[in-house]
């Protein structure tokens, strides 16, 4: 897994190994936020600032402490408590320096906390046995791949909002059934790069 | 065994780092310093920044109403925010209207105080404070009316204007199930400053008025919060026409209060209405100020008197009175205080006298 090149992480993880459309995580927020572009794009970028950030932090706190000490089996806890940590760590330093991103992304931020996709990140770079560069990459790029997955989700449903939806399907179920075929669609990716 | 010391000890001390990390955090970079808070232009307060303003303003013992908490849901805490409150958060939004966002409206408990901040609020609001007061005396003026003399902690004073009311706090008791608020006029000059009094009627089946009549007793500890009301004195030469009914006699009594005390030299009339002499109270009082203010009448009128009783005043109802001795509405402003009928027809009488409806302050019960 070492030789793959940090550039090919990046771009596998934004269209073949999408974190939405190829391992389905972070669903409760990308089906309860998609409802509207902006808020979608709010989201997004807050996914992918959190994820750069947990991901350097819990890459270091597994290499250096957790490794030397033999408490791998330690790495589901310890990544959860860092993720709580640096979200709230995040909020406070952007509330201070970043005010604008901090309220453009307003109730988004707390909400990251239990998004999925950010703990999947970081175990996926353990199991997958990447270099801190490589890590880096990979987490800035599974952030974008979720974006663009959320926000494309959001054009679709705006669209839906006039479509004739049985009326059990209306909501989630309708954004279900399109995240599959979304999902399908990027299998067309698969041919540009693959890492696993 | 080893291992769970192991996995124990470091778990601790990752969430200890963790938690020092935010600790220190939270000192540095969520520390806004000390910064201004200027309420209604000319209040200024030196408040520690980083928490929500409505906290902020509770720790200066301003109160402003709050159902939920400060949880975001109740949307009770509205103040105008005009400087350094930052933009509107999307927690707020669902409960402005379009004017309000125009206005700077927000949620005193989701805006954060990080800057110098501008806000208002109701100057009634800015007065309003709670008070753990205690019953000094009680007095029965009439059969189903009683004198209430409630002494504030020491220290503490309430600055109202005469002719505001205060909120009195019924606590459980046998019989009520549920603390109520409920309003009382106060009728003491606001330059006593060391109590309030109260005029409290009966009502059968009145959660308040059955704990204030039937279960408090002098030396009692009780709530009371506010000043409260538009209705006061108004500071002008205009010849006063006062009317009033039953309990409505308490803003009155505090208005001629404060008149006596300020020596105010002002024409004053004063019409009391009730059914029998049974019901009229403070008689003496009244004749005595009629004495101490410079152009002061009292005028008593009764409804049901007996044809054979030998009461010399006005026999008939306040709006009678008032339509025989106003001659005209000439420089007069009126001060009702009373139930919706009598207000109404009081109301009818003196706009036909002529004076302007925007001169008649009203306080209805």
């Amino acid at each position: 897994m070492l030789e793959i090149s940090p550039f090919v992480i990046f771009i596998a993880s934004i269209f073949t190994n999408n974190m939405i459309l190829s391992n389905f995580l972070g669903m409760c927020s990308f089906i309860a936020v998609s409802k509207e572009i902006p808020t979608a794009f709010g989201l997004g970028q807050a996914v992918t600032i959190v994820l750069a950030i947990t991901s350097i932090f819990n890459y270091l706190l597994y290499e250096y402490v957790l490794i030397p000490l033999g408490l791998e089996y330690l790495r589901f806890i310890v990544f959860i408590v860092s993720i709580a940590a640096s979200v709230q760590l995040l909020e406070m330093v952007m509330e201070r320096f970043l005010p604008n991103l901090y309220y453009a992304l307003g109730i988004f931020l707390p909400l990251i906390t239990v998004n999925c996709a950010i703990l999947g990140v970081s175990l996926f770079m353990i199991i997958r046995e990447y270099s801190f560069i490589q890590s880096v990459a990979f987490s800035i790029g599974s952030g974008i791949g979720w974006t663009l997955a959320i926000v494309a989700m959001a054009g679709i449903r705006k669209r839906l909002e006039t479509a004739p939806i049985p009326k059990g399907l209306e909501g989630p179920g309708i954004t279900l059934i399109i995240t599959g075929l979304m999902a399908m669609a990027f299998i067309g990716f698969s041919g540009i790069v693959q890492i696993q | 065994m080893n291992t769970i010391v192991m996995t124990t000890i470091a778990l601790t001390l990752i969430s200890a780092a963790f938690a020092l990390l935010l600790t220190i955090a939270d000192r540095t970079v969520g520390n806004y310093g000390e910064v201004k808070l200027t309420i209604n232009d000319d209040n200024e307060y030196i408040v520690e920044g980083g928490s929500s303003l409505l906290s902020t303003l509770i720790e200066e013992k301003v109160f402003i109403p709050s159902a939920c908490g400060g949880k975001g849901t109740c949307g009770y805490c509205k103040v105008k925010v005009h400087e350094g409150g930052g933009p509107v958060l999307a927690t707020e939004t669902p409960f402005m209207t379009k004017e309000e966002l125009e206005d700077d409206v927000r949620l005193s408990c989701q805006c954060k105080v990080k800057q110098d901040i501008k806000i208002e609020i109701p100057e009634e609001l800015f007065n309003v404070k709670e008070y753990e007061a205690t019953v000094e005396s009680i007095i029965d003026l009439t059969t189903v009316i009683k004198l209430l003399r409630i002494r504030l902690p020491e220290g503490q004073e309430m600055s109202f204007k005469a002719g505001q009311y205060v909120q009195l706090k019924a606590p459980l008791y046998e019989g009520n199930s549920e603390e109520v608020y409920r309003a009382y006029s106060i009728a003491s000059s606001p330059l006593e400053k060391g109590y309030i009094d109260l005029v409290i009627g009966y009502v059968p089946e009145g959660v308040a008025t059955t704990y204030v009549h039937q279960h408090l007793k002098e030396g009692d500890e009780i709530h009371i919060n506010g000043p409260y009301g538009d209705f006061y004195y108004q500071d002008n030469d205009r010849e006063m026409v006062m009317v009033a009914v039953g309990t409505g006699v308490a803003p009155v009594l505090s208005i001629l209060n404060y008149m006596k005390s300020m020596d105010i030299q002002r024409k004053a009339r004063f019409y009391f209405g009730a059914k029998t002499p049974d019901d009229l109270f403070m008689l003496d009082y009244f004749k005595e100020l009629e004495e101490t203010l410079s152009d002061f009448k009292f005028i008593p009128c009764l409804s049901r008197v007996d044809e054979k009783s030998d009461w010399d005043g006005f026999r008939g109802r306040v709006n009678n009175a008032l339509d025989q001795y106003i001659e005209d509405g000439d420089n007069k402003e009126g001060y009702l205080c009373g139930n919706e009928p009598m207000i109404n027809s009081v109301v009818e009488s003196l706009t036909k006298k002529g004076i302007p409806e925007e001169l008649i302050y009203f306080d209805k019960f």
